[in-house]
């Protein structure tokens, strides 16, 4: 399937992610619906990769550690031609390595995810790896809003900004609800970007489902000699009415006939 | 034996510039020569062991042969989801360093007391645990990490042994193979005392008593979930076998044989008895001999 524009591809991302976690009756749908926009412009206009050699030496390195909502970077890698579409039907059943957490054993995930606060230190580890070796490739990670409660991040975070890595980028998937509630809720991060400012970031704020906004909050070409921090305020569930904004569906699959519903919505048919 | 740990990983690191050694700000006066030699191959992560762990994965994940290095329990139990999920998982080149194994730390406290690592590290599958007792074993240790490719975790105590004065030790040894330390005076002996880590001395102690003058010595320094399968024909040998290990016995190094003897087919019945340390070490705070002597450890 060939996929030239970011807003297209985010929509198949959405598709694809409703459609794995109804089959499998899995959860962390909202989630995945708020991160394919952000998903879609790194892999459609920032990622440099060749998905036929997922372990290219140059490549950009994406970590998701927000690893529940790996649905929707499964269907991004698959869009993206890791791996074929067929493959997704395997996701969460006996013996698949499409597993409902983020799976190194996947083609183009570069490091599993489950337990949140991992992702961060270890795309510091990446990204000093590659100051050290003078390498020009970039470190992405996307974290989610609930996930700031580990204090891991806050000590990555310490660290890459007194190392000045500037080749690593911190994308914050800020919808506002956590687990049970919302972020505010449960425990209050605001005021976040003078949190990370604080931390000696160079932070930006912008509507994660704004592709323009995002590119040009992405580019590499956009950066200061500290590491850079996008809050990408986001809504979980985004492009399904039924999900918008409601915690539930942190957990909940949709039935048949929600994901009917929620197909059409996106407009997409599969 | 941290000096001489250092000494050879900074050899080492004169032609291999894929070592990284990160330090959790611990080691004054041990690894100041190692950072002043290899800067770029140095990194003190802070006092933050989580972040140290996940990014010796993410550093391991780019080829670097990574070691981090604190005092026992900071570098191990802190940050035990980092070595479950973030190296062990992947199945990546991180030695953990731990010293101050055992009671080294004695007088500090609990938070030091370095008697439960043994029973987190090896609950780990790809995890090799390296636990020397003596010189010899310390650079075979090493000359087997460095060429290792998997996660592993190197326990240090304090001091080399003292009373021995030969160790019979061959140059070479493999992970899971038993080697011999010292023999009693009845060569024929089908019992033996069986040591991992810095617990030679008090191993040579019991010996000289009555009750075990009748044992060899022999220690594992290389051990973990991997070889236990090596256990079984090493295991048969003897009629009797006491386990020695500065731990508690909960999950420790001779839970480990017991758990190694009870899979096997046996060609005979092996006894094996279990030492190690008291529990109530974990309230008292002493020097790691009196504690030892306290709390009748390899009595």
């Amino acid at each position: 399937m060939k996929i030239n524009s970011s807003v297209l591809l985010s929509k198949y991302i959405k598709a694809y992610t409703l459609k794995m976690v109804s089959k499998a009756k899995a959860s962390h749908v909202g989630g995945g619906l708020s991160i394919s926009d952000i998903l879609a412009v790194l892999y459609n206009n920032i990622l440099y990769f060749d998905s036929q050699k997922p372990l290219l030496e140059n490549r950009d390195r994406f970590i998701l550690s927000k690893g529940h909502c790996c649905a929707a970077l499964y269907a991004t890698l698959a869009l993206k031609n890791f791996f074929t579409l067929r493959d997704l039907n395997s996701f969460a059943q006996f013996g698949s390595n499409f597993m409902s957490h983020a799976s190194h054993k996947v083609k183009g995930v570069e490091f599993s995810t489950g337990s949140l606060g991992h992702g961060l230190p270890y795309a510091v580890g990446k990204a000093v790896a590659a100051k050290s070796r003078n390498k020009k490739w970039e470190v992405f990670v996307l974290l989610s809003d609930g996930e700031l409660n580990e204090g891991s991040n806050w000590e990555a975070t310490l660290f890459a900004s007194h190392h000045n890595l500037n080749n690593l980028t911190i994308i914050v998937d800020y919808n506002k609800l956590q687990s049970l509630t919302t972020v505010e809720k449960t425990i209050k991060i605001e005021p976040l970007k003078d949190k990370f400012e604080a931390f000696g970031c160079y932070v930006s704020e912008v509507n994660g489902h704004d592709h323009e906004e995002l590119k040009n909050s992405l580019s590499k070409t956009n950066k200061k000699n500290s590491p850079k921090v996008i809050i990408a305020h986001t809504v979980k569930g985004k492009g399904v009415s039924f999900m918008e904004n409601r915690v539930e569906w942190h957990y909940k699959s949709p039935d048949e006939d929600q994901l009917e519903t929620a197909l059409n919505e996106i407009g997409v048919s599969l | 034996m941290r000096n001489y740990f250092i000494d050879l990983l900074t050899k080492e690191a004169k032609s291999n510039n894929k070592i990284m050694l990160m330090v959790g700000d611990l080691g004054f006066s041990v690894v100041e020569n190692f950072k002043e030699k290899y800067p770029k191959q140095f990194i003190n992560a802070g006092v933050a062991e989580q972040n140290m762990t996940g990014m010796a994965a993410g550093l391991a994940s780019e080829k670097f042969h990574v070691f981090t290095y604190s005092i026992a329990n900071f570098n191990t139990f802190r940050c035990s989801e980092q070595i479950r999920n973030d190296i062990d998982y992947h199945n990546y080149n991180v030695t953990v360093v731990s010293v101050g194994g055992g009671l080294s730390y004695g007088a500090l406290g609990y938070s030091h007391h370095a008697i439960q690592d043994y029973a987190l590290m090896r609950s780990f599958p790809n995890m090799t645990i390296y636990a020397p007792g003596t010189r010899s074993e310390i650079a075979n240790c090493m000359k087997q990490i460095f060429k290792s490719k998997s996660p592993a975790y190197l326990r240090l105590g304090k001091t080399l042994p003292k009373n021995l004065k030969k160790p019979n030790q061959p140059h070479d040894y493999a992970p899971g193979k038993w080697t011999k330390i010292l023999e009693c005076k009845n060569r024929e002996s089908k019992k033996c005392i069986l040591t991992t880590g810095a617990v030679i001395d008090d191993a040579v102690k019991m010996q000289k008593k009555e009750e075990f003058s009748n044992y060899h010595i022999y220690s594992l320094p290389i051990w973990g979930m991997k070889y236990k399968t090596l256990q079984a024909q090493q295991i048969n040998k003897w009629d009797e076998i006491v386990t020695l290990e500065d731990h508690l016995e909960d999950g420790g190094f001779g839970s480990y044989i017991l758990e190694c003897n009870s899979s096997i087919q046996k060609v005979g019945e092996t006894k094996i008895k279990l030492k190690s340390l008291n529990k109530n070490v974990c309230n008292t705070v002493g020097d790691q001999d009196n504690l030892k002597e306290h709390f009748k450890f390899a009595h």
